[in-house]
């Protein structure tokens, strides 16, 4: 096909230009808010840019930007845990789907070739079922006289109903498991790309089973694993849904706090501030993640 | 070395496997419970359901998040199958900028994104409500279309087309009768994942709804924060119940095909 042809030029103007409008621009818009100060307007916040005053218009417009918003996010503690607390619960439950994840992927790889697209199928299914519905299923068991306390109770383990609902461990059972098959999916995909002739040779060497694991398979599933790990942890540092339904309320993720500040206390300019801030937090990760596809994309040809 | 499972691997596989679905079925039984306290169980019913077909707020949140999702869905594999054609072209100018803007959004947290559409939305003076939501799930969408349909691409081959184009077919004609049929099972495949994540979201419709548009999930969270309520349980099982049998119908399907391929395939390994 000729490249320089009008019809392959509009075929990619026409998604080109949709994400500049819907997804670069609003960044660029965020980060203009930010700079903005509350105002009770609407809408609610100033300076707003005025075209039709021009030149002098500009100008007001550029001396009513400040970074006052950032100075308030540095200034209060409430801010800095949040952004804490969400990196850290990403980064332990990213973990725990490793660990949890890791075991599965690998019998999935090693299941008779006949099963693998079932199995892959059966992971991919809750992952195509709504998060919020996966989150609400958990409430359910978790709640005070829910089924889990009642099993517990049951096998004579606790005594007493346990208060999971509210708690962090309750968070990070919400983020495991809705996010697990994002997990186990790159995973799988590194680890059944192994060429087994590999381990044959190790073993025919003499080489234990442990040993050929660890140091044939596990380096070979090194770009499953970081995949899996940026697939699952970037997201999860603004996760809001799980947090919201089984989260207790004194320390908030940073998605929360974004939250309330945009719908509880109406103030944009903050909102946009925090998430300027976590989008920088999170931009190495997202270019790396982007380098790791394109790697993926060419290596498949 | 023996293909095949050991212990260990069939019991990490299944243990992987309840962990994920025993969850959902607990909810999916628990919309059958009669019983008006929701951890109690009182034998089987299916009194919610009927209530469902009272309660007026949620038929209409369903028949919005439908809408919604068939717009949004039939758009983004437009604009997301156009993406993924353009991607093949290995240089031209911005393709760098086009596959970051394509990727970031598979992983970028919903609030920016939702916060950033909202604030452009305002900025340019469109009033937030149906059409909004449905602009911004075609967004998101359609970077999942495109990343699907891609990677069904690089498995195209091109002589197939360069053959069309030597035999003097033009390239839209081309794109349509060799390319496309044969990216066929990934369009489809991206359609469903649209409409699905279209049907799921909540965090991006929150900031970009407005009066009147409330989607099916912005009902679900509003009735979940005060509880589990045995209707919301059935809605839930409606919902997944449809997701579930429709992805399973188009895997199979896309198995169908694949399944010629190899046949194909197999068929060409034994001549040479």
């Amino acid at each position: 096909m000729s490249d320089r042809s009008w019809t392959t030029r509009l075929l990619i103007l026409a998604p080109y230009l949709w994400l500049v409008a819907l997804f670069l621009v609003p960044f660029l818009i965020v980060f203009k808010i930010s700079l903005s100060q509350t105002a009770l307007a609407q809408p609610p916040y100033l300076p707003v840019f005025d075209v039709s005053a021009g030149l002098s218009g500009a100008v007001d417009f550029l001396g009513g930007l400040s970074a006052d918003n950032y100075r308030l996010l540095g200034s209060d503690t409430i801010y800095i845990f949040s952004y804490l607390k969400s990196l850290q619960i990403a980064a332990v439950s990213t973990a725990i789907m490793l660990v949890i994840g890791y075991p599965v992927a690998y019998g999935m790889s090693r299941a008779r070739r006949a099963w693998q697209p079932l199995l892959v199928m059966l992971i991919i299914l809750p992952f195509w079922t709504s998060f919020l519905i996966r989150i609400y299923a958990w409430i359910n068991i978790l709640q005070r006289d829910g089924l889990l306390n009642q099993v517990l109770m049951a096998l004579g383990i606790i005594d007493e109903p346990v208060a999971w609902l509210a708690s962090d461990t309750a968070i990070y059972i919400g983020i495991v498991y809705s996010y697990l098959p994002f997990m186990v999916l790159p995973l799988y995909a590194a680890l059944e790309k192994i060429d087994y002739t590999l381990l044959e040779a190790a073993a025919d060497l003499g080489c234990p089973r442990w040993k050929s694991f660890w140091l044939v398979t596990f380096p070979l599933s090194f770009p499953g694993i970081a995949a899996g790990f940026l697939l699952c942890f970037i997201p999860i540092v603004g996760e809001f849904v799980a947090p919201d339904l089984l989260g207790g309320s004194e320390t908030l993720m940073i998605g929360q706090t974004l939250w309330t500040e945009f719908f509880s206390n109406k103030d944009w300019p903050a909102a946009s501030a925090i998430a300027v801030v976590l989008l920088t937090l999170l931009l190495a990760p997202i270019l790396f993640y982007e380098r790791l596809q394109q790697r993926a994309l060419t290596e498949n040809r | 070395m023996k293909r095949g499972l050991s212990t260990f691997n069939v019991v990490a596989v299944a243990l992987g496997l309840a962990f994920l679905y025993l969850p959902i079925t607990i909810l999916m039984l628990y919309s059958f419970n009669a019983s008006h306290l929701v951890t109690v169980w009182g034998g089987w019913s299916l009194q919610w359901y009927g209530e469902l077909l009272h309660d007026q707020a949620l038929l209409e949140a369903a028949w919005v998040s439908l809408r919604i999702g068939l717009i949004s869905a039939t758009a983004a594999t437009i604009l997301g199958t156009l993406g993924a054609l353009a991607l093949r072209n290995k240089r031209f100018r911005g393709r760098l900028l086009f596959s970051g803007m394509v990727y970031a959004p598979l992983v970028m947290p919903e609030v920016i994104t939702g916060l950033s559409l909202l604030l452009l939305f305002v900025a340019v003076g469109i009033d937030r409500g149906f059409w909004t939501i449905a602009l911004a799930h075609t967004t998101l969408t359609m970077c999942f279309v495109t990343v699907i349909v891609q990677s069904r691409l690089l498995t195209v081959d091109r002589s197939l087309e360069e053959a069309a184009v030597d035999l003097g077919c033009p390239p839209w004609k081309t794109l349509l009768t060799v390319t496309l049929p044969l990216i066929a099972p990934a369009i489809v495949a991206g359609w469903m994942l649209a409409f699905s994540l279209s049907l799921d979201d909540l965090v991006i419709a929150s900031f970009t709804t407005g009066p009147g548009a409330t989607t099916l999930p912005l009902r679900i969270y509003s009735e979940a924060r005060l509880g589990v309520k045995p209707e919301i349980n059935a809605i839930c099982t409606i919902v997944v119940a449809v997701v579930a049998l429709a992805t399973v119908a188009a895997s199979l399907a896309a198995k169908r095909t694949s399944l010629e391929d190899e046949h194909e395939r197999d068929a060409l390994a034994a001549q040479v």
